[in-house]
């Protein structure tokens, strides 16, 4: 009898538990265009390559993001137009791509068309395609989408990219200074001003459900709460309240806003519901309660007091109570944020004559400085809860003197921190929600 | 007499003296004995020997079970090695993997031996299949090494001995523990072997760091590759997930992980013993990457 040897191996199993954090490599190939489309945008806009435009701010957004490293476009082997049809994966291969966007720009009875596509170079497939059509002017708009589009797709989060920033414009010397509400989109394009500068204005912010605006402005030296509808431009005065009013905020439905008025020298937390106009205190506490920030999901709200001695965060279920201490560290924590993940808070913390823009857990653990300087506060989540963006005033020169004051975005690493681009000096920063949904 | 008194004192005194001074014990100070310390000896083995769960003891019962059959062959080449064979082993220079595959493997994919080993076999085959030579070259060997030259019959007795002894150990210790495991590992990749592989994984895989960490955050990736590393073939394990609504972040997840499979190939595979991981899976977890 022959006994023939038989043997079965079990699988074997690898844990991959760790990976790199590079940006990941893509290619943005310019969106290729007719050239009787490219005359007629250039007729409209002004911009010679309307193509060329769209991929730079798809690129830039990318890579502003610090999640992607867009390769240099002369590196490129394929031309625009073949691409968009059928890569040829091993050129972009070649060039160390992992993923690739090509895309088509039509002039269409008067609008816009553009048609992209996103493209895994190791898998050699496509792993989107979609086409936009608006009128000429939203171009800058599509760009934008296109660049949430691809984020999503590529990192499993909304992206952030397709939205407006509102922040103080500030200009003039520190004693008479001039300010003025001014909104521009991310990118610090389209920059615009909302008010004209003959009254001060101070901490404006979004409305997370729509374009409407909340701020404080000076009214015969009293401070009164306004809201301000972005698309439309009207304005109203929410109400003349007793004492000084400090940090309105919106709640997450849009419905409430949320603040802190000043009265016989303590300070509480109140709402007040913009359908009726009623207003409710939250806290009664001999202290100074200031800067709410109202959950994601509206049970808690996060803000700052004095009442352990020196100024810490607190947390408290919306109606009040449950009121609870989450920070322990050293030194002096204020203007808590809540993320719009509801994952963690945002803050700032003044130590030893620094500040630092950090976050925490909503429990207080884990507590991250993101980034130090001497002087920099109020923190605004992006829409997807990945970036902070907030203001910070440097000295003008090395001997110190003068000041400057400019919005800086960070990212959750710490590490991929930027200065966001304004006309004039700024302050006072707060991110909108998205613009597309 | 008053004479000898004096000498016998002087001489006495003297005696004792010297007593005295030649018993050090008695200048010796006492020695600083450190306090008690109490030892209990305690049976470690429940401690230790922790037995598996029950799903856990029948899967590596039965890699246990391989792992037996692979000793059996071993002893059959080990117990009965022609003496011939056996000198040319020690000539060639072969690591532990390679005697395992030439011990336990007769497969083409075994490492191929040097000319002179082989022509050494052939040799000992020819020996099998001419008594007359056989003898001879019997004749050539010492006694104790003729003892050890065990024919075919001899070796099936040893077989069936080694099954009989190892029933008996696997029926003594029953209960298999996390201890006994360690043996059973050899079967798979050696550390090594697994460290080369994940080290060159590592540098493959960006991962995308918009994913919500507190998920299911492990993708398990079936490949089958071929000799040279190159993959053949990929299969995510759980694929249904992949369109599954509100799962977006498994889909990207499993894509990135894609993504690094074919960027990092050829994988640092082992160079011999093709059979044992020409199917591989990777677990790719990120939850300890974002938990950061």
């Amino acid at each position: 009898m022959i006994v023939i040897p038989f043997k079965a191996f079990a699988l074997i199993e690898v844990d991959i538990t760790r990976g790199n954090l590079n940006p990941l490599p893509l290619a943005v190939s310019p969106l290729s265009i007719d050239e009787q489309s490219r005359k007629s945008f250039e007729n409209i806009l002004k911009e010679q390559n309307i193509g060329s435009e769209i991929s730079t701010i798809v690129e830039n957004n990318l890579r502003t993001s610090g999640l992607f490293n867009p390769i240099s476009k002369d590196a490129f082997l394929q031309a625009p137009d073949i691409a968009n049809l059928k890569p040829r994966f091993e050129d972009w291969n070649l060039i160390k791509a992992q993923a690739l966007i090509t895309g088509k720009v039509t002039y269409v009875d008067e609008k816009l068309r553009v048609e992209f596509r996103l493209w895994d170079v190791l898998a050699a497939k496509e792993m989107m395609a979609l086409a936009f059509t608006t009128v000429p002017n939203n171009w800058r708009r599509v760009g934008h989408i296109i660049s949430d589009k691809v984020y999503e797709r590529l990192t499993g989060e909304k992206g952030y990219f397709d939205t407006r920033i509102i922040y103080v414009a500030e200009e003039g010397p520190k004693t008479q200074r001039k300010k003025r509400l001014a909104i521009m989109d991310q990118d610090g394009a389209n920059n615009k001003f909302l008010t004209l500068g003959n009254e001060l204005v101070l901490t404006p912010r979004f409305n997370p459900t729509s374009q409407m605006v909340t701020y404080l402005s000076y009214f015969k030296n009293l401070p009164r709460v306004y809201l301000l509808d972005i698309e439309t431009g009207t304005q109203e005065v929410v109400g003349d309240f007793p004492g000084m009013t400090f940090a309105p905020r919106f709640s997450p439905d849009g419905k409430k806003i949320i603040m802190s008025f000043a009265k016989d020298g303590k300070s509480d937390i109140y709402t007040m519901d913009l359908e009726n106009r009623l207003v409710e205190r939250i806290t009664n506490h001999p202290s100074i309660d200031t800067s709410p920030s109202y959950s994601p999901n509206g049970k808690f709200i996060a803000f700052n007091s004095d009442r352990s001695g020196y100024q810490q965060i607190y947390i408290m279920r919306s109606d009040g109570s449950d009121v609870k201490r989450i920070s322990f560290g050293n030194g002096i924590y204020g203007t808590p944020v809540w993320s719009p993940r509801g994952d963690l808070i945002a803050f700032t913390k003044l130590h030893k004559g620094k500040f630092y823009i950090g976050v925490m857990r909503t429990d207080g653990k884990g507590e991250r400085l993101l980034t130090e300087n001497y002087y920099q506060e109020a923190p605004s989540w992006s829409p997807n809860g990945r970036v902070l963006i907030f203001y910070r005033e440097t000295k003008t020169n090395a001997k110190g003197e003068g000041f400057s004051a400019k919005l800086w975005s960070i990212d959750l690493t710490g590490y991929n921190e930027r200065l966001v681009e304004t006309q004039t000096d700024a302050s006072d920063p707060s991110w909108s929600s998205l613009l597309s949904n | 007499m008053n004479r000898s008194l004096i000498i016998s004192s002087v001489l006495h005194g003297a005696l004792i003296l010297i007593t005295a001074m030649s018993l050090p014990f008695l200048a010796k100070k006492p020695l600083d004995i450190p306090p008690i310390v109490s030892v209990e000896l305690i049976q470690i083995a429940e401690k230790t020997n922790i037995p598996f769960a029950p799903k856990a003891k029948k899967i590596i019962e039965e890699k246990k079970k391989k792992k037996l059959k692979e000793k059996e062959k071993k002893l059959v080449s080990e117990q009965a090695p022609p003496k011939k064979v056996k000198k040319t082993k020690t000539k060639t220079v072969v690591s532990l993997d390679e005697k395992k595959e030439k011990i336990d493997n007769q497969t083409p994919e075994a490492v191929p031996l040097p000319d002179k080993t082989v022509k050494k076999i052939e040799t000992k085959k020819e020996n099998k299949q001419n008594p007359d030579k056989l003898d001879q070259e019997v004749k050539q060997v010492s006694e104790f090494e003729k003892k050890e030259f065990v024919d075919l019959d001899n070796i099936a007795k040893l077989i069936d001995k080694a099954k009989e002894d190892t029933a008996e150990v696997v029926k003594k210790n029953n209960d298999i523990t996390q201890d006994q495991d360690k043996n059973i590992v050899t079967s798979g990749l050696t550390l090594s072997e697994e460290d080369a592989l994940k080290a060159q994984i590592f540098g493959c895989w960006s991962i995308p760091l918009g994913l919500p960490y507190n998920e299911d955050l492990l993708v398990r990736i079936k490949l089958m590759l071929e000799p040279d590393g190159s993959v053949a073939k990929t299969e995510i394990l759980d694929h249904a997930r992949m369109n599954k609504p509100g799962q977006g972040f498994y889909k990207v997840l499993a894509e990135s992980a894609l993504r690094a499979v074919k960027l990092c190939q050829p994988l640092r595979v082992p160079t011999t013993g093709y059979e044992r991981w020409k199917e591989l899976q990777l677990n790719f977890d990120a939850r300890e990457m974002l938990e950061g």
